[in-house]
């Protein structure tokens, strides 16, 4: 029996703990400073808009992790020695391991603007976030949020839930624009405006300006724009949470860096999660992934590897979902922002901008490389096959009935997006393209 | 916009404000003409003496009054049972009976009038309230503030909300006498539908019933009006309480027919197999045997039928009385149900208890009405089965906890607890059926919205996050797990029964296995 240290509660490190329970009877104990439960990171919006309280955000009832022996620490680790194998603790105590899985996650970014440690200025990644926030936005009339990824766009939902006006900055043409191709990406800026987001593209942020108290009260543009507001949300992006390394002798770039058995330099050391950096290549992919999918197949591979069989980290296809206020988004395989030489696309959009579909394909094999999906359900597992299967985008379109995963009489648009699809291809012009 | 809709909260609270007060205002007054109208000839000997005495006098609550009479019939049946006189013990509800026909005051002068400002004056209110929020938001889950709010988080309008239905459920139960203002009020429409009959409270109760399911079915017509699924079933719902429900019973009994409602089924409506009420359908004609027929075929053939093709959606959220008034007066309060594994253990008793009492019940009863006596193994079948299933399960359980905990415990306490009915469609659900919940792959991201927002306290998310179909027999298949699931994850489906059971699957990464799912039991 081994003793299994886990630093970090997320989906990473609660995934591998989990799962290295389901396969083993070793001794499992989980660090964390966050909270002492694991909860959802993805959800913690839903606990400041009033949908849920944080009890609902936690998967497992507080009694699941005594009855799988999975030791909870509420404890910050303050250093890693890796020869002696013993992590330091803040409280002063010290736990040893026999292999130790870092899974400390992300941070988010700064990037030295003046006023950016003001009253009032934070970003959102963690529980303790949250609760600033909380603090933060009380008797706010107006908030400028930084930034248009996923967080940013989570942070204006929520200020909008408390009645604060809200003002968006993005640096791009439209709305996660780095991420989505065009089309997409303005029918999101459509929406995002028509709920009364002061939507502000091609716009930077220049400084952060104080009141009298150190309360953040207006932020100024690139542009030279002043924007008052007692509140600015930092939403540009979440780096590897690599601090407690320092002087551990775990090799780190950006984030910590692992091989494909995720293994880092030192040997009984596993780096999972949002933390880490590969040093190989994986098609389509990005060597830093913060996602809450990729963190969790991590935490089943270290699991797998440690406990039976090494195992490589070989994610499938890529996915990834979202929702945009009322638009709801899902992602299978690649659709890069802008087309390549050897692509082809086709993109269907319903009348009421509420739905859309964009289909990537290669020009000369005609094998399917990705979709987006925007406002239709789709099923996972049909694209996740066709995908691994390389279907042609023929094959696709034929079937795309069958993959759809939207509710039970809700109307239906297959019909429609392939008959658009032919218009198209036989060189007529769409009339929703 | 938002005007109108203070506007229309301020009108809903006159108009409730005034139906509360209408509890206090009337004045009581038994007169000799009433007591020689009102009461049968062979009990008006026995009762005069001791009732004489209240004649003329004048009561200002109530309380007094009603209690006054129910005292003296008291004293008069203590009498008759210390003699032994059991055949002139008086069991009719004169209390109810006295008190209606010696209300005197605005309730009865103006009684349409006040019908009007109460009813008429409520739906304007509410509607008010209700119809700007088209424009106000864009179609959507919008959840915002649910738990922040007094209403819908166990706060103080909550526990108010609450305080008043459950006492309101046990007058309606126990003490029709106290609220025979509110019975007198409804009597125009009673008058309406039926000329020659009387309100009663069972008549106020199905009329409020059927108020509150449609003018909040409104509200969740237009909450859900971006989701197809859930504009038709609560259609549904609403057309069913209001036809099946409430008009077609009271037009049945104008038309001097046995009262009848054709949606409602065996356990549930636990009474069916009663003797009296076998023979009141058999004795009807041929309606009446229609009737019966109807009633045993809906459960023997219906429940399976139904529930194998379409899960027991088909009944619990799309037609039946007591899921109509969850899903749309109880929506609010979806949130507040209890989604411990400790709850499910509960439930899974408490429910499968309530059908194992409704059939040994029943049995009893049969036996009764086939051998002709009123006993089984020497104990009567009233004393000992139907009286306390009638007070235990169909007052206490189905109505003051079932519908006067929705601001505590969620709007399916009954229905999740006790209904013996959902007890029985569950069992087919769970092991006969193509229904499922599917997950979608591995896009599940443990938020728990599917959790917090199910009504039936099924941990949803549990199955969600590791790619397992959800199979309950709980399930009502309201479908608001899959509307509030913000990745697309779950849809409702009635597929092929194989795979139905499908071993956890999350796509993810090449090579992994999901190693054997401990059970949480």
């Amino acid at each position: 029996m081994r003793e299994i240290v886990i630093i970090g509660n997320g989906i990473a490190g609660i995934t591998a703990a989990r799962h290295i329970r389901k396969r083993s009877e070793n001794k499992i104990t989980v660090i964390s400073s966050e909270t002492k439960h694991f909860f959802s990171r993805t959800a913690l919006m839903y606990v400041y808009m009033g949908h849920m309280r944080y009890e609902n955000i936690k998967p497992y009832e507080d009694w699941f992790w005594k009855k799988n022996r999975i030791d909870l620490v509420n404890d910050h680790v303050k250093d890693i020695s890796t020869t002696e194998r013993v992590l330091q603790l803040e409280s002063g105590k010290t736990i040893a391991y026999d292999i130790l899985i870092i899974a400390t996650g992300s941070k988010s970014n700064k990037f030295g603007w003046p006023g950016q440690d003001l009253k009032g200025v934070q970003g959102l990644y963690s529980f303790q976030d949250l609760e600033k926030m909380e603090t933060n936005t009380e008797n706010v009339q107006r908030a400028v949020i930084v930034g248009g990824g996923l967080i940013g766009i989570e942070m204006v939902e929520m200020l909008l839930s408390r009645k604060i006006e809200v003002t968006l900055l993005i640096r791009e043409n439209s709305f996660w624009n780095n991420i989505l191709p065009d089309q997409e990406s303005r029918m999101l800026s459509k929406h995002i405006r028509e709920h009364h987001v002061d939507l502000r593209t091609k716009t930077e942020l220049e400084e952060i300006l104080s009141d009298d108290n150190g309360n953040v009260k207006a932020v100024v543009t690139k542009g030279g724009a002043q924007i008052d507001c007692q509140f600015v949300g930092l939403a540009v992006g979440v780096s590897p949470n690599v601090d407690v390394l320092k002087n551990s002798g775990i090799e780190t770039r950006r984030g910590v860096l692992v091989n494909e058995y995720l293994e880092t330099n030192i040997p009984d050391v596993y780096a999972i999660g949002d933390c880490v950096e590969r040093t190989y290549e994986l098609p389509g992919r990005k060597s830093i992934e913060q996602v809450w999918y990729t963190g969790r197949m991590m935490g089943e591979v270290v699991a797998q590897t440690i406990c039976t069989t090494k195992t490589k980290y070989e994610p499938g296809p890529w996915f990834n979902s979202a929702k945009f206020f009322d638009i709801e988004f899902q992602a299978y395989g690649n659709v890069g922002n802008e087309l390549q030489l050897d692509e082809e696309e086709f993109y269907w959009e319903h009348d009421g901008g509420k739905k859309a579909i964009h289909f990537v394909w290669n020009k000369n094999s005609k094998i399917i490389l990705g979709i987006n999906v925007f406002g239709i359900r789709l099923r996972h597992e049909k694209f996740d096959r066709w995908l691994r299967e390389q279907k042609s985008i023929h094959f696709v379109l034929q079937n795309l009935e069958s993959a759809n995963f939207d509710p039970e009489l809700f109307k239906r648009h297959e019909k429609e997006i392939v008959e658009d699809f032919e218009k198209s291809m036989f060189g007529i012009k769409s009339t929703v393209a | 916009m938002k005007a109108l809709r203070s506007i229309g909260l301020v009108l809903f609270l006159f108009s409730f404000g005034l139906f509360l007060g209408l509890f206090f205002v009337s004045d009581y007054t038994l007169t000799k003409e009433i007591f020689e109208t009102k009461v049968k000839t062979e009990h008006q000997e026995s009762l005069r003496p001791t009732v004489e005495s209240l004649f003329g006098k004048k009561y200002s609550t109530t309380f007094s009054f009603a209690n006054a009479i129910a005292r003296v019939i008291d004293q008069v049946n203590k009498k008759f049972r210390q003699e032994q006189q059991w055949d002139k013990v008086i069991y009719d509800d004169y209390t109810a009976i006295l008190t209606k026909a010696s209300t005197s005051g605005i309730i009865t002068e103006n009684t349409a009038l006040l019908f009007f400002l109460v009813f008429g004056v409520g739906v304007i209110g509410a509607l008010l309230f209700i119809l700007p929020k088209v424009s106000l938001e864009l179609p959507g889950i919008k959840n915002n503030g649910i738990f922040h709010h007094a209403l819908n988080n166990r706060g103080w309008i909550g526990v108010l909300i609450g305080t008043l239905l459950i006492v309101f459920y046990i007058m309606i139960y126990f003490y029709d006498a106290y609220i025979m203002n509110w019975i007198i009020l409804v009597e125009p429409l009673k008058h309406w539908i039926y000329p020659q009959s009387e309100s009663s409270q069972w008549f106020l109760y199905g009329f409020l019933y059927t108020f509150a399911v449609l003018v909040m079915g409104v509200r969740m017509l237009i909450k859900y009006r971006h989701s197809k699924y859930h504009i038709v079933r609560t259609i549904s719902v609403m057309f069913f309480q209001l036809a099946f429900a409430f008009l077609i019973p009271e037009i049945l009994v104008r038309l001097n027919q046995p009262y009848f409602d054709f949606k409602n089924m065996w356990p549930l409506d636990y009474d069916f197999f009663d003797a009296w009420h076998i023979n009141m359908l058999t004795s009807a004609g041929g309606l009446g045997i229609f009737m019966f027929a109807w009633g045993i075929t809906l459960f023997v053939v219906g429940v399976p039928v139904f529930v194998y093709f379409f899960g027991k959606r088909w009944y619990c959220s799309w037609v039946c009385g007591c899921g109509a008034l969850a899903e749309t007066a109880g929506d609010p309060f979806r949130q507040l149900s209890d989604k411990s594994l400790k709850a499910w253990k509960v439930e899974r008793w408490l429910v499968h208890g309530v059908l194992v009492f409704a059939v040994i019940m029943t049995a009893g009863v049969l036996h009764n009405f086939i051998t002709g006596t009123s006993t089984v193994f020497g104990l009567d079948t009233y004393t000992y089965l139907r009286r306390p299933y009638g007070f235990m399960i169909g007052a206490v359980f189905s109505g003051v906890v079932g519908t006067g905990f929705y601001p505590l415990m969620g709007n399916r306490v009954w229905c999740r607890f006790g209904c013996p009915l959902a007890a029985y469609l569950g069992f087919v659900q769970r092991f006969k059926s193509k229904f499922r919940i599917t997950t979608n792959g591995g896009q599940c991201i443990s938020c728990g919205n599917c959790s917090t927002y199910c009504e039936m306290g099924i941990d949803v998310r549990w199955y969600a996050q590791r790619g397992q179909n959800i199979i309950r027999s709980s399930c009502v298949g309201c479908g608001v797990c899959s509307s509030v699931c913000p990745r697309g994850v779950l849809n409702l489906e009635s597929k092929d029964e194989n795979g139905r059971f499908g071993q956890p699957v999350l796509l993810g990464n090449n090579h992994v296995s999901m190693p054997e799912i401990k059970s949480v039991n």
